[in-house]
């Protein structure tokens, strides 16, 4: 196995508090063309501040989101309305979940 | 290099039709798929499954693996007969999406890695090179404090002979103070290098938590449960409490029971605003283990005539 090593340390942020996402920096980072993203605002997966979609910025947990409705569409072979009920259901089942663990409670 | 059972893998009987295997396919797909489930081994069986359903669900790879016999079980050593694919003729193309280069070195052997998902495009002369995901363990101590980490991350990468290899590539980064679960670290350019003049793609990492042995986390907030003498937590104490940032005074109000919660405030996850770290009281009964304790309890006993079940209408 080959080892590349590079020891600079790197100046990092966090993305989620990094707010100003704009439609060109998700589309990147998802790799997808903006019209899977403006689906995805339109199917309510997603909300940005902004009226139009040149002007919407989204906050950065969107990323994770916008992924995850995409990769549950691709993979599981739903349709965007699918994947978005999945997405606030397994977000509901994250709350509980935590919220049982921080109660000592086991899942 | 192991033999994979296909079969197996998927739950389906080595007859089963292709119907059956593409419904097994489907519950399984919903079931592992790293997004729903929260097992541990999730991705992995996903990506097992995904290559059992390649194989499987293409009638020329299902008989090519087939002809392989039955005689082999998951997990055996396997090394591929020479000729053993000569008189299939594999069309080519019939390689869906999902991560292709993940497969397995029992996969390659058979099938071979010259294969792409389709639908990438032409990359144009000056495209941006891909963006990087993955998933780093951090200590909670390094979201409190901040902190520089080495981290190693598996790479796969094609070699000069065109084999898929798995590098080692480590980095040094800094984690930011106050990062929560769930949350991405964005390292600009380090992705994969674009083409021509374009940007190298940025490398992402989503934190995790290692388990704690002292605290749970919800959001920013911490949970400890606070062992409490049954004095302790009848009379209120002064206690020394363990935090993040270090050993702080609690006070224990007289008369406190189990399972009350008393906050730190600001003792949490740093942030604006920072989280708070929540005691959670448990009282701790000392063992009874010679006579004089057992006469201590004893004495308890007699002198203050308590029920705990009152509550449950029982008779004493």
């Amino acid at each position: 196995m080959n080892t590349e090593n590079d020891l600079t340390p790197f100046a990092t942020c966090i993305l989620e508090e990094q707010t100003q996402l704009t439609l060109a920096d998700l589309c990147r980072a998802c790799a997808v063309h903006a019209e899977r993203i403006i689906e995805l605002v339109d199917a309510g997966v997603l909300e940005p501040q902004g009226r139009e979609p040149a002007r919407w910025i989204f906050a950065g947990a969107s990323l994770h989101r916008a992924r995850a409705a995409l990769r549950l569409q691709r993979d599981l072979d739903i349709d965007l309305a699918g994947a978005a009920l999945a997405l606030e259901l397994l977000d509901e089942i994250d709350t509980l979940r935590t919220r049982l663990r921080a109660m000592g409670g086991e899942y | 290099m192991e033999f994979k059972d296909y079969y197996k893998i998927m739950g389906v009987a080595r007859d089963a039709t292709q119907d059956e295997i593409k419904r097994a396919y489907r519950k399984l797909a919903r079931k592992y798929h790293p997004d729903v489930s929260k097992e541990a081994d999730a991705e992995a069986r996903f990506k097992e499954l995904g290559e059992a359903h390649e194989v499987l669900k293409d009638a020329e790879k299902r008989a090519a693996y087939d002809q392989l016999g039955a005689n082999y079980k998951g997990g055996q050593e396997f090394r591929p007969p020479p000729d053993w694919n000569t008189g299939f003729e594999f069309s080519g193309g019939g390689f869906t999406g999902g991560d292709a280069a993940d497969y397995s070195d029992f996969f390659a052997s058979l099938f071979g890695r010259d294969f792409r998902a389709g639908g990438a495009g032409r990359a144009s002369p000056h495209a941006k090179g891909e963006d990087h995901h993955a998933k780093v363990l951090i200590d909670l101590e390094d979201t409190y404090h901040g902190a520089t980490r080495t981290i190693t991350l598996r790479v796969p990468a094609v070699d000069v002979q065109g084999h898929v290899i798995t590098r080692e590539r480590v980095l040094n980064i800094t984690i930011p103070k106050g990062i929560r679960a769930g949350q991405h670290i964005r390292l600009s350019g380090q992705g994969s290098a674009g083409s021509g003049e374009g940007q190298a793609g940025d490398l992402y990492l989503e934190v995790e938590f290692r388990a704690h042995p002292l605290y749970r986390v919800d959001g920013r907030d911490l949970y400890l449960d606070l062992p409490v003498a049954p004095w302790e937590a009848a009379l209120g104490a002064i206690v020394k409490v363990p935090t993040l940032g270090g050993i702080v005074e609690l006070k224990i109000p007289e008369g406190s029971g189990s399972g009350r919660k008393l906050r730190l405030k600001g003792r949490g996850i740093p942030g604006d605003p920072p989280g708070d770290c929540y005691v959670i009281l448990a009282i701790a009964l000392p063992p009874a283990e010679n006579e004089a304790a057992k006469d201590f309890y004893r004495k308890m006993a007699q002198e203050l005539n308590f029920n705990p079940r009152t509550k449950l209408g029982v008779p004493e």
